[in-house]
């Protein structure tokens, strides 16, 4: 055999290769948290709180202690242990205070879900009401009452927050750029406007579940539908103070996550009622309603704008003030806060900027990771503003925006040079504009308006996202080759529906030089056995977990070539291998299959050597830094995603009822590893940004009661929903350090959706629309409340 | 009560809680946990079982309902290990992500296709509006049925453009 008879490096990179766990859910069979059921197993139920802010004066539990069938009864009073990502702010169940409606306020474990749910209903709480604090600029009023008084009490990661005691603030971040007043003072114009977009809900089709089983001798297993095992390992721990050898975490299959189902969740409470009832295993599952506020949901936010540009359309100056809404715990959202802070200015180039960026509690169900990671609200207000400034300068906003997109030798917010490997926005642009026919009307849209007395308007917007993740962010790979030749990876990043398993696959193969039915990735993640990554968030996952998985291929095949080295003695410089063996260049024919080598090779006479081939890989965000606490400055990107949508919306002036004709979206992912994996990811984030664009929203009463805590009420978009054309497209330009050139792509679809479309929107009928969702009301509102756009302006030339 | 209802073929004669639905029985009572729970209040769909040929939610219908009924679950879809067309179509247009709606999907497209063997995709949309999906934004659900019902071929199949 010849050189030229092996397979190609990239065999399986770049085609549609098929998920590898289809069959599993298509037939019923993948298991999912829910799906679990042990021996022994008790069901929790939790008891709610019905105010947004009150004193607990008592708890009588009595009755539902003497319900047969129950076997645990908890409430905060017994339970001395506090949890937090960042900023360790919340008990295990509401101790004297409830800080938001339907927080936890106590828990039973019984042989069935009808008893817990019985003794649940036994349970007296006598609250004492509170005025809630429920506006978080209201919040900051230094006579607001304080979600938390003691936060100057608390733990938190000094390295990246600064809580500020005395208020109801956990973070602020601060950015500084170049002069700002210098900027602002050279500027022909200023704009200045407030954007705002409500909480809203991951819905993943799963909700929240565990199971949690505390046995004597403190050995606990946790089976649940976390994102991220060995950080929901390492928060536990920390709360108990348990060892991390303890502490077992199971992750099966995952129902979407969204970024809902990343930190901790009621883990630690099923942990406490498990060691109360004997150390039986406990489950939870959220019903849906449970979903919308027990757990968390996204922040809401404010986002204050002032740009400032010169008399060429270039900005000059941008401040940008963001409120963060974190509701009653700082959980994600404290992090949320300071990666929209460094990412606040969208990808331009900004020379002088200042942003503060708050984290504000108020007494609403608190906010965490939502895919966009903050991205999806702050773009909301950037992109409407950049068309704003546009109108206001009198110049195209897709000019204007490619006049001031980042180019090589540009610097973002933080002091990063950006060069012609980060990735290319002016493309994606461009292409998202093309594929709209952006800035006319096609004459089959001329005749489409004229025929539904309907407008049609063209709107776009652009993205960039970086993982928002420590600098030192870490993840590792170990694949172990089979008896057969055939081999299994284990990694901990988890499968939450994005497709990972199926891209490592890809990558495995081809760096293997291996048929990807050689290859498979194990479906469960599971503490003791796989290999730390630090969480499944960010559109990390790609570019680290797929460096540490060619890094544990090239081990393994080192090690082969090791042994075959020995068996064909030849020096590793003379052999080579494809799919079956390795085999000595010059002389093909000598050769020596994986299989034989696979766990340990054996002579004819019986003596064995080497023994089983198994790789280890490991990476490391390359050079990051932390950030300067009182500038911002510093490396905190591992990359750049840029992106740009482009909408077509047709809108009734009449009625102000729109549809969505297009929707056209591109990203620079680097390389494409799986088209149909990757187009998948590009949809399904742009339909759940349409959504959120479109109608889902938390809507509370001004007790802070949530009003619609269901599917009815709180709608996601239906298949009916749909725009009649959705095109997603690829940039490919190379990531260097990226595996394969690739860079993630998880999160960005979402991001800019909103803006796109309100762009559209007034582009087809004028209307100024500055709050999210975009409802068909609010355009109506919006057409006949039309102020002068100079409105905003508090700097203009003289005319 | 008392009981008999055949599922997926199999005659099971049980005694059945009254409040319970036919969801916590096929989950519960006969470990079919294919069939899954997104809502429990008939808004999401993933609970879609064949319910005497006909696509019901499967949280909405009590269990006592059933008695002397035909189910079919997802866990008869594919035959001796090999996938079903739908399922197949599926597959092969990336139509599951996280596949917690999968199950539900796959029955609403079922007994669309039974009574439509050649929708529109207007008619596609209507069929499956009633089963939510938060990963996939349900393109590639609808490219799996227009190809399943034969309306697609290499060249009009969805695809990733490059730029």
């Amino acid at each position: 055999m010849s050189e030229s008879t092996l397979p190609p490096a990239a065999a399986h990179v770049g085609d549609d290769v098929q998920r590898v766990d289809d069959a599993a859910k298509l037939t019923g069979g993948a298991m999912y948290a829910s799906d679990l059921v042990f021996a022994g197993m008790l069901y929790a139920q939790v008891k709610k709180s019905p105010h947004a802010r009150a004193k607990i004066l008592a708890i009588n539990t009595s009755k539902a202690k003497n319900l047969p069938g129950v076997h645990a009864v908890l409430t905060g009073k017994e339970l001395d242990y506090r949890i937090g990502l960042y900023v360790v702010d919340k008990d295990v169940l509401a101790k004297d205070v409830v800080r938001h409606f339907g927080e936890a306020v106590a828990a039973v474990a019984a042989e069935s879900l009808d008893i817990a749910c019985r003794a649940v209903d036994l349970i007296d709480v006598e609250y004492e009401v509170l005025p809630p604090v429920l506006n978080q600029l209201d919040a900051l009023d230094e006579n607001s009452p304080l979600v938390h008084p003691d936060l100057g009490s608390y733990d938190y990661v000094k390295a990246s927050f600064s809580p500020q005691p005395g208020t109801n603030i956990p973070n602020l971040t601060k950015i500084r750029k170049g002069d700002i007043d210098a900027g602002f003072a050279e500027a022909k114009w200023i704009v200045e406007r407030e954007y705002t977009n409500p909480s809203v809900q991951h819905v993943p089709l799963e909700t929240h579940v565990a199971i949690v089983e505390w046995k004597a001798g403190d050995e606990v297993t946790i089976w649940s539908s976390a994102q991220s095992p060995f950080t929901l390992r390492d928060l536990f721990c920390r709360a108990f103070k348990l060892p991390h050898n303890k502490v077992r975490v199971v992750i099966p299959h995952v129902g979407g996550a969204f970024g809902g189902k990343a930190g901790i969740h009621l883990e630690p409470l099923l942990a406490c009622l498990s060691r109360k009832a004997g150390g039986r295993p406990v489950k939870f599952q959220a019903t849906r309603e449970e979903e919308f506020s027990l757990l968390p949901c996204r922040s809401a936010l404010t986002y204050k704008i002032k740009t400032g540009v010169g008399a060429d359309g270039r900005i000059t100056a941008q401040k940008l003030l963001m409120y963060w809404d974190s509701g009653a715990y700082a959980d994600y959202a404290v992090n949320v806060t300071r990666a929209s802070a460094y990412s606040a200015g969208g990808p331009y180039d900004i020379p002088n900027a200042w942003v503060d960026a708050y984290t504000i509690y108020t007494n609403k169900p608190w906010g965490t990771a939502y895919r966009g990671f903050g991205h999806v609200e702050f773009f909301w207000g950037l992109e409407r503003h950049m068309e704003l400034v546009a109108e206001v300068i009198g110049m195209d906003p897709l000019e204007f925006r490619k006049k001031n997109l980042l180019k090589p030798g540009s610097t973002t917010l933080t002091g990063e040079r950006i060069n012609e490997h980060t990735g290319n926005p002016l493309k994606c642009l461009e292409a998202a504009a093309s594929a709209i026919n952006y800035g006319r009307l096609t004459p089959e849209e001329q005749e489409r308006q004229a025929r539904t007395g309907r407008r049609i308007g063209k709107g776009i917007a652009t993205l960039h996202k970086a993982p928002a993740m420590p600098s030192f962010t870490s993840t590792a790979a170990v694949i172990k080759m089979n008896s057969d030749g055939s081999v299994v990876v284990n990694i901990a990043l988890t499968e939450i529906g994005q497709g990972t398993a199926t891209v490592v696959t890809q990558m495995a193969a081809d760096r293997l030089r291996f048929p990807v039915s050689r290859v498979k990735v194990a479906v469960e993640r599971d503490t003791d056995k796989d290999p730390f990554d630090w969480q499944t968030v960010a559109s990390k996952g790609l570019l680290l977990t797929g460096n540490a998985v060619i890094a544990a291929c090239d081990d393994l095949l080192r090690q082969a070539y090791l042994d075959a080295a020995q068996v064909l003695r030849a020096q590793t410089v003379d052999l080579d291998h494809d799919g079956e063996k390795i085999f000595v260049k010059q002389r093909p024919e000598e050769s020596v299959t994986f299989a034989a080598l696979s766990i340990g090779y054996v002579y004819p006479n019986g003596n064995g050597i080497g023994g089983p081939l198994i790789g280890l890989g490991r990476y490391t965000a390359q050079g990051l830094t932390s950030l300067d606490k009182e500038t911002g400055q510093g490396l905190p990107a591992l990359d750049w995603t840029y992106g740009a949508h482009g909408v077509i919306a047709e809108v009734d002036p009449e009625t102000g009822e729109y549809t969505v004709i297009k929707i056209a979206s591109a990203f620079d992912v680097g390389k494409v590893i799986n088209p149909g994996t990757m187009r998948g990811q590009c949809i399904g984030g742009m339909i759940q940004g349409l959504g959120t664009a479109e109608c889902e929203s938390y809507i509370y009463d001004d007790q802070g009661h949530l009003l619609n805590p269901s599917l009815t009420d709180n709608k996601i978009l239906t298949a009916k929903d749909l725009p009649e054309e959705i095109e997603c497209i690829a940039v490919e330009t190379p990531q260097l350090d990226g595996p394969f050139g690739a860079r993630g792509v998880g999160e960005h679809p979402m991001i800019s959706v909103a803006p796109a479309l309100a762009n559209a929107i007034h582009d087809a009928t004028g209307a100024e629309l500055t709050h999210m969702p975009v409802r068909s009301e609010d355009v109506w509102r919006a057409i006949h409340n039309r102020l002068p756009v100079d409105t905003w302006v508090t700097k203009a030339p003289a005319v | 009560m008392w009981m008999s209802v055949e599922v997926n073929g199999h005659i099971y004669e049980r005694e059945v809680t009254e409040h319970w639905t036919l969801l916590r029985f096929l989950r519960e009572d006969l470990e079919l946990t294919g069939t899954k729970d997104g809502c429990s209040a008939g808004e999401c769909g993933a609970c879609t079982v064949m319910l005497n040929g006909q696509a019901v939610n499967a949280c909405m219908v009590l269990a006592a309902e059933a008695d002397g009924a035909t189910v079919e679950t997802i866990e008869a879809e594919a035959v001796d290990g090999e996938l079903s067309e739908i399922q197949a179509a599926f597959a092969r247009n990336y139509a599951v992500q996280c596949g917690y709606c999968t199950a539900g999907m796959v029955m609403s497209v079922r007994e669309l296709l039974e009574h439509n063997p050649k929708p529109t995709v207007a008619e596609i949309k209507e069929g499956i509006e009633g089963n939510l999906c938060r990963c996939t934004g349900y393109q590639q659900i609808i490219e799996a049925v227009l190809d399943v019902s034969g309306q697609i071929d290499s060249k009009s199949r969805g695809g990733l453009k490059y730029v």
